[in-house]
């Protein structure tokens, strides 16, 4: 409980302050924290919305008051939270790298003095944290970005970004979930759909689990992207513990 | 069999009580502006009350209706007219196939809402039928109504118990300001007690930046500690996050879900309706007010839309006494 501040946000939510930094730590307590309130279950919860440190909830006041729904989260938050300290998953996605896919792939090397072979290299080669998900539907911030390939944004953004392009914005990588603008420096693409609205789950990934991209080539590409297009594709999740 | 939109307006758009569940993987809840005016909407039709409805702001639709059904219009008076004539508002309407309702402009609110007894077919996308513009998805194929669509209904439903008792009183939406109650926090400790003091005593200007994401207000400056930036977290319906110009915005429906800004305090969910109703230049105070009067509030406006659904439920003034009548009668006619 040390640190961790209940706040009330309007008649009918909360907000649940971990911390006032960016950790890992912190990220899965929240975790934990969301976890634990599903398999509790506590009637009148509308939704939550996990972010970097803090946890904000919906609630339903017709069904719960802010005085239990603050007691209860209290005797929530004194629980031992798992922390699944070391279990991780992992998703790979499957990324094509330059070439028409990342326009801004020279640039990216030239401006880490590296060569494109280089920076793929260093950005494939890291599973990144899914801090939390939020700005578009689907949309990751990845935490874990080596420092070597930080990029800034594009002076002039983009009007449109295609769906699956994967980018360096400052200190941030990430892919564009849909078809969007945008100011990030593209570095390739993916045929995954990570946010698909006629899938089951049309979100692919979720906030604590990691991403790992994995280099392919452009025939490779086209064989996913010809499998996703008839939903059979999976990709390929590793479950370390 | 449904409704033709023969003019769309400024912004039409299919909602509800909006896409929750969601907000984690980033969608916005989306859904009704004023709910209460949505809620009224339907319980004067006998709907559900998340049944989905039209949402019209400032400029409203030209309908076209091509089966028999029964309709009630709220929000705002958008001066509505059925085939020329002018047509009853918070009152349930039957409307015969070949109707015209024509809705003009804004006379009062900005936020219009009709009702369909019969049910708009709407697909439901991932628990909701409310429309997400920014994803494309939900309402009428993800987007706000243009002229010529067509949505059909989803079942037939031309008949409704207590017809004529189906009216309520008007809800006003003629003034130009209003008081906001607002409940403090979740980042009020970032502003200076001067900042507080300014937000709470001031008076602020409605700007033309008002969409369903949110309201731009112009006003005094309010003073933050040491900046207004924080770690980015999530927002809720009426937060108002003041950034570094120090100015109030306050989140409404189409919010992105997580933010970077302190949040002074939120608006208490009964007056987001006067806020949302109100149209630029109009002006706006602030009234802080504990969680659990926020809360009393709310469910008071609850009870009062209760006591309006067992209101209509009931034999009008006007039938009684041909009852009461034709039972004098009937005893005459016995004895």
């Amino acid at each position: 409980m040390q640190n961790i501040k209940i706040l009330t946000a309007g008649d009918s939510s909360l907000l649940i302050e971990f911390g006032s930094e960016i950790s890992p730590e912190i990220n899965r307590k929240i975790a934990g924290t969301v976890q634990l309130m599903r398999e509790q279950h506590i009637e009148g919860i509308v939704d939550t919305i996990p972010t970097y440190c803090s946890l904000l909830i919906n609630y339903d006041p017709r069904v719960i008051r802010y005085e239990e729904m603050k007691n209860r989260l209290e005797a929530l938050l004194r629980l031992d939270i798992k922390l699944d300290s070391g279990n991780r998953t992992i998703v790979e996605i499957p990324v094509c790298y330059g070439g028409e896919f990342g326009p801004d792939m020279a640039f990216i090397a030239e401006h880490a003095g590296l060569s494109e072979q280089e920076v793929i290299k260093i950005h494939s080669s890291k599973d990144y944290l899914i801090y939390m998900l939020g700005f578009l539907p689907g949309f990751t911030y990845l935490g874990g970005l080596d420092e070597r390939i930080f990029t800034p944004r594009l002076a002039n953004p983009r009007l449109e970004i295609p769906a699956g392009s994967v980018g360096i914005g400052g200190s941030q990588t990430g892919i564009y979930p849909m078809d969007s603008p945008g100011g990030w420096q593209l570095m390739g693409k993916t045929p995954v759909k990570t946010y698909d609205p006629n899938r089951k789950e049309p979100i692919l990934v979720e906030a604590g689990q990691y991403i790992r991209f994995v280099p392919i080539d452009r025939a490779e590409y086209d064989r996913i992207r010809d499998l996703v297009e008839r939903g059979e594709y999976e990709c390929v999740i590793h479950r370390e513990v | 069999m449904g409704i033709r939109i023969l003019k769309a307006g400024m912004l039409t758009t299919v909602q509800d009580l909006g896409r929750n569940g969601y907000q984690s993987q980033g969608f916005p809840v989306s859904g009704v502006m004023d709910h209460r005016s949505f809620m009224i909407a339907n319980l004067l039709v006998d709907n559900p009350e998340n049944e989905a409805v039209l949402e019209f702001t400032l400029i409203g639709p030209t309908l076209e209706f091509t089966a028999d059904t029964i309709i009630a219009i709220t929000g705002g008076d958008f001066q509505p007219q059925l085939n020329g004539k002018p047509a009853p508002m918070y009152t349930a309407i039957y409307i015969h196939k070949g109707d015209t309702l024509k809705f003009g402009s804004a006379r009062t609110g900005s936020r219009g809402y009709i009702s369909f007894s019969s049910y708009l077919q709407i697909p439901v996308v991932m628990g909701s039928r409310c429309t997400n513009m920014k994803a494309s998805i939900g309402g009428f194929k993800g987007r706000k109504l243009q002229d010529g669509d067509y949505i059909g209904f989803r079942i037939k439903r031309r008949y409704l118990p207590f017809f004529l008792s189906r009216k309520l009183e008007l809800d006003e939406f003629d003034q130009e300001e209003a008081t906001l109650r607002v409940v403090m926090g979740p980042q009020d400790k970032k502003f200076t007690k001067e900042g507080i003091a300014t937000f709470l005593n001031s008076e602020y200007t409605v700007t033309s930046e008002f969409d369903r994401m949110g309201c731009r207000l112009e006003g005094p400056y309010i003073a933050s500690k040491d900046g207004s930036d924080i770690i980015s977290d999530g927002i809720c319906m009426g937060s108002i996050q003041v950034p570094s110009h120090g100015k109030p915005i306050i989140l409404l429906s189409d919010r992105q879900t997580t933010g970077g800004y302190a949040k002074i305090a939120t608006v208490a969910t009964v007056d987001i309706p006067k806020l949302v109703q109100r149209k630029t230049d109009h002006k706006i105070r602030f009234k802080a007010i504990t969680v659990q009067e926020a809360q009393d509030l709310y469910l008071k406006e609850i009870k009062e839309l209760n006591k309006m659904r067992k209101q209509i439920h009931r034999p009008c003034k006007e039938v009684l006494e041909c009852r009461q009548t034709a039972r004098r009668v009937r005893r005459l006619f016995e004895a």
